[in-house]
């Protein structure tokens, strides 16, 4: 395993502590429990979004906290959710009287953690539970489709209506709708290594793709010969859209997201493919976003997500947002 | 049932776990993500470390302790079910029973306490698949004078266990996004729970 490394436990905590020093201007880092959350507490009532979820997918949830987004993030090890305590303890740091809504995407660990957390604090809350993943089965008996790239989409609308001192009920009905606009699926070339393994996760030749995959290299719909960026995008596409059943001459935000190794160029490419895709199939591209935002710490390949618009969604996508990771208008 | 053999076990377990450290890292990554045995180990050697600080006190209390240790530090499914298995066990601790008796209605109770917080049941290739059988063996055996007998029963019944999540579909966890993709591997949350107990049961049987 080549990684800059010092001791393999002290990864999360080192990265941390870099992570808040080089953002010091918007953020603070609490180490035990971990949390990073907002250096300046929000000066009126609003409610705190807090996510969270298992390091090594950065700059979700940490690079995404700050005004117009999130007011905490809780990050577990590597791949694994967060412990309740670190939930509970951000939620006393960063109430402000209206509730906290916490934003989760669709794992047992993550959930189960989560209600933990919740059932440990006062504050009143809900959770938005984010479940983008088109390349698996939704099912009300199993545990359902996974929250991937789109949580990044989700996380910006829904933080941009709390800071207009929207009610809970109004940022958990938002969060959820937002969701349901948005699908995602992605592609993997390579596998990634979790440190404390040190061996990558599972193994692909160098001819072949892992179409579907999860963003901790989990197993996607099948393993397949790698093919053009053109029939990938087609195929990708055509699973999202089936799913979004977009009507004629809908506008969307197109999100092409990188999973850590692959480089903005190919991500790009991937953009302008879709883009043709899309027009061919009278879908409006309206808003755009390409980078690595959700990765699965240095796996090579991509994901694409689409969400549906509507004037409110592109009200608080629009809006000014100032962290780490996410910055416009401010 | 007191602090003594609370932590020999949990060192019998430590030990079966780190045997078959590769081979539940290696079920774990084929249907899993592979993070299960590392917040295992990260979790055993917490709770180990509370030795000296509890090994005086009283069961009830230990298990709470375990639990708020696992809970605070592991993450993860495991760490939010492990938590709750020895924190629902630490409800039912009733000093007057004999240990085979309390053990048995400790064990259920944190195994109901698993079911509710996991929303699964048996037959959902998790480690519930081992826990159950496990949990209704020690209720059908809680008055079994013979202890050894009582402990090769349930490593039997933990071992079919284990067996049967193989052919299952997985519809909880991360091995239920693969479908039938999942199918003719062992759960790796099964596995090391079923090790867990055979470290256990090993205790009576040798002795």
């Amino acid at each position: 395993m080549k990684k800059f490394v010092n001791e393999v436990d002290n990864i999360l905590s080192e990265s941390l502590i870099g992570f808040g020093k080089a953002h010091s201007e918007i953020i603070k880092v609490n180490l035990s429990p971990d949390f990073v959350f907002r250096k300046n507490k929000p000066n009126k009532e609003k409610v705190s979004i807090i996510s969270g979820g298992g390091s090594g997918h950065e700059p979700l949830h940490g690079g995404f906290v700050g005004h117009g987004m999130l007011d905490a993030a809780c990050p577990g090890q590597v791949f694994s959710a967060p412990t309740p305590d670190q939930m509970e303890a951000a939620s006393n740091e960063v109430h402000n009287n209206k509730g906290i809504l916490f934003i989760v995407k669709n794992y047992s660990g993550d959930i189960m953690n989560f209600e933990m957390g919740a059932d440990m604090i006062e504050h009143e809350n809900q959770t938005v539970i984010v479940n983008d993943d088109v390349a698996v089965e939704d099912s009300t008996f199993t545990t359902g489709r996974r929250g991937v790239a789109g949580t990044m989409i989700v996380e910006k609308t829904v933080g941009s209506l709390a800071e207009t001192g929207a009610s809970l009920d109004e940022c958990k009905n938002f969060g959820d709708h937002v969701n349901k606009m948005t699908g995602s699926m992605g592609v993997a070339f390579t596998s990634c290594t979790v440190p404390a393994a040190g061996k990558p996760t599972f193994e692909l030749s160098s001819d072949e793709m892992e179409f579907g995959v999860g963003i901790h290299g989990e197993p996607g719909r099948r393993r397949e010969k790698i093919k053009s960026a053109n029939d990938l995008t087609k195929e990708i596409l055509e699973t999202i859209l089936e799913d979004l059943k977009p009507s004629m001459n809908e506008e969307i935000l197109l999100h092409v997201n990188g999973f850590g190794g692959t480089p903005l160029m190919e991500l790009y490419l991937l953009f302008e493919c879709a883009q043709k895709f899309l027009e061919k199939n009278n879908i409006k591209v309206s808003r755009s976003i390409v980078g690595n935002y959700t990765t699965s710490l240095e796996m090579a390949g991509g994901s694409f997500t689409i969400t549906k618009l509507d004037e409110n969604i592109i009200k608080h996508w629009d809006s000014p947002v100032h962290t780490s990771s996410l910055r416009w208008k401010m | 049932m007191n602090g003594e053999k609370i932590f020999n076990s949990i060192k019998n377990i430590e030990i079966i776990i780190k045997k078959h450290k590769d081979e539940i890292e290696k079920l774990d990554q084929e249907i899993g993500d592979g993070d299960h045995i590392f917040n295992i180990l990260r979790g055993l050697q917490e709770i180990l470390n509370l030795e000296e600080e509890l090994i005086a006190k009283s069961p009830d209390l230990i298990f709470k302790q375990l639990g708020m240790k696992i809970m605070t530090t592991v993450g993860g499914s495991s760490g939010a079910l492990f938590a709750t298995l020895l924190i629902g066990m630490s409800k039912k601790y009733n000093s007057e029973l004999s240990d085979l008796n309390n053990l048995s209605l400790m064990f259920f109770e944190g195994v109901e306490s698993m079911k509710k917080r996991g929303k699964a049941d048996i037959g959902e290739k998790t480690m519930l698949d081992v826990l159950i059988p496990v949990s209704s063996t020690l209720k059908n055996l809680k008055n079994e004078e013979d202890i050894s007998k009582v402990a090769e029963e349930i490593i039997f019944v933990a071992k079919e266990g284990v067996i049967s999540t193989k052919d299952i579909i997985a519809t909880k966890g991360r091995a239920s996004f693969l479908g039938e993709r999942a199918k003719g591997h062992i759960d790796p949350g099964a596995r090391s729970s079923q090790l867990a107990i055979e470290a256990i049961c090993n205790q009576f049987i040798n002795n």
